[in-house]
């Protein structure tokens, strides 16, 4: 077990989401930044879709109520083991009653946590990601006591490490292909799209991500159709969405962009405010 | 009927076939029995097979190293596709309470297309609906098939709360919202019916190709069946259909 001592800005448990249930309207979920989750099962030793405590911008303050292994990926809140620093990208051995807790946040938007052998937490529908109206709760809250996996095994890559894993968390440029309706975008939306860089606006969630700067849109409401995580339409009134984990099955926007699949990893952790670059590559 | 169909790439791992874009039921069959065909036959291993009104989505589990090839194949599956079909589907029976206690945009339509209440409900409740597919929210049915002479536009500003079971119009569509939501369309009435069961292995009971009934019930005989959906002792009529 893992008492919630305290929350951070938005804790939720994830694993790479739930598929299959997309003809049923049920959204993915899932961790936003899959490389940094996948980083921090594999340094365990974990199977890489273990479920894993996603946080965001800031940490919750957590107890530990058994030994374990855990590592700390992606965004840096500054993690520290009964206030002594931790590093990310590493395998911590933790002990009955040490105190996990973050501080401010140095870089990145989302940091993840594995436990050796996973999280045991509630599963509905082949997946552990919490996601309102699916899992019984979207968040995790106070006084909650988080299952973790309590097998005395001993992680065999204790000393793993690794470095340089950042360039992802740090480049502003978010590859993208065409998407299905890209073609009936004027010359100069086209122009526009790939040489003025866009901020991240404020309204950005697990949901989706708006991008400030509007383009002119000339384009027709499609006949809705099928959208996926990544997938960058443009509303009526210019603005562009990029798509993220938690969104809706289908849409009506026309769908301009879809996201390279790395560059979603990217953008979930590009903090509100922040410019990106688009950048077209081909199929 | 066979459709000259659209390949597009969608990303890494996907595949968007497109018909022409229309609501059309013929479009429907055809997406149905290309994706049980894809089901079948597929030699890629798919995550994730979706439908809309004019599309069909195909996510693989790798990346699609050669667009070219795969839609090679698809193509080829296509024309296997035979036309005669023995298509079994369902007819369900929908019971919808349109009392004034529910129907809190009735009055204003039946202003704006100066028809009666009672016409209202008439028009909405003797139509036959055709599931086209299931999006938006877990378990919301876009259904075609709404009267033209009871569209009606979205409202200006979305209401934030939109109760669980309402029964709306928006546009040219009608639709029944499975939770509670915010939600922008006119609200007829409410359906005592759970759209969208999370006990179930498969959470809704209706399915692309079937079609949907709406029952006009008192609002005494809503509490009643509202009782029996609670302790799970409710059963929708239903019918088998053969085509």
């Amino acid at each position: 077990m893992i008492e919630v001592i305290k929350t951070g800005f938005y804790d939720s448990i994830q694993d790479l989401g739930r598929f299959g249930y997309q003809q049923y309207g049920i959204p993915y979920a899932g961790v936003m930044d899959i490389s940094a989750a996948v980083l921090a099962n594999t340094l365990l030793g974990n199977d890489s879709g273990e479920a894993v405590l996603e946080m965001t911008m800031s940490g919750p303050q957590l107890k530990f109520c058994c030994d374990t292994y855990v590592c700390l990926t992606g965004a840096d809140i500054s993690p520290s083991l009964n206030e002594k620093p931790i590093n990310l990208n590493a395998v911590i051995s933790v002990s009955q009653n040490d105190m996990l807790s973050f501080g401010r946040l140095r870089h990145g938007m989302r940091s993840y946590m594995a436990v050796l052998g996973g999280f045991k937490t509630e599963m509905v529908y082949g997946s552990k990601s919490m996601y309102k109206g699916i899992t019984g709760q979207f968040r995790i809250a106070k006084n909650d006591r988080l299952a973790i996996s309590e097998s005395k095994k001993v992680s065999n890559k204790k000393n793993a490490k690794i470095k340089g894993m950042n360039t992802y968390l740090e480049s502003n440029i978010i590859k993208v292909y065409k998407g299905p309706e890209f073609d009936k975008l004027s010359k100069s939306n086209i122009d526009y799209l790939f040489s003025k860089p866009f901020k991240i606006s404020k309204d950005s969630n697990r949901m989706a991500y708006q991008l400030e700067e509007k383009i002119e849109n000339t384009l027709e409401a499609i006949l809705t159709s099928l959208v996926m995580p990544g997938t960058i339409q443009l509303t009526p009134d210019g603005q562009l969405i990029i798509l993220m984990r938690d969104c809706q099955t289908t849409g009506g926007y026309p769908r301009v962009l879809q996201l390279a699949e790395k560059s979603i990893d990217s953008v979930a952790q590009k903090s509100l405010g922040q410019s990106i670059q688009i950048e077209l590559i081909n199929y | 009927m066979s459709f000259n169909l659209r390949y597009k790439p969608f990303g890494e791992r996907s595949i968007l076939i497109e018909w022409p874009e229309r609501i059309d039921e013929n479009i429907l069959q055809d997406i149905i029995r290309f994706k049980d065909q894809i089901y079948k036959n597929n030699i890629k291993v798919i995550v994730e097979l979706k439908i809309a009104y004019n599309s069909l989505l195909i996510i693989y589990n790798t990346v699609c190293r050669n667009f070219e090839n795969d839609v090679i194949f698809l193509k080829k599956l296509y024309k296997t596709l035979k036309i005669e079909h023995d298509n079994v589907s369902n007819r369900w029976k929908i019971p919808v309470c349109y009392d004034s206690i529910f129907g809190i945009d009735l009055e204003a339509i039946s202003k704006e297309k100066d028809l009666s209440v009672t016409e209202i409900i008439n028009r909405h409740s003797k139509a036959f609906y055709t599931v086209y597919f299931i999006g938006f929210l877990p378990g919301f049915l876009y259904l075609g098939g709404l009267d033209k002479t009871i569209f009606m536009p979205r409202k200006m500003s979305p209401r934030l709360k939109v109760e669980k079971g309402a029964v709306a119009i928006g546009g040219n569509q009608t639709g029944i919202y499975p939770n509670e939501s915010p939600g922008g369309w006119n609200i007829i009435g409410n359906s005592p019916v759970s759209f969208f069961d999370m006990n179930k292995e498969v959470p809704c009971f209706a399915n692309p190709g079937d079609q949907i009934i709406f029952q006009s019930i008192s609002f005494n005989e809503y509490k009643n069946i509202k009782i029996l959906v609670e302790s799970g002792n409710y059963q929708i009529e239903s019918e088998v259909i053969y085509d």
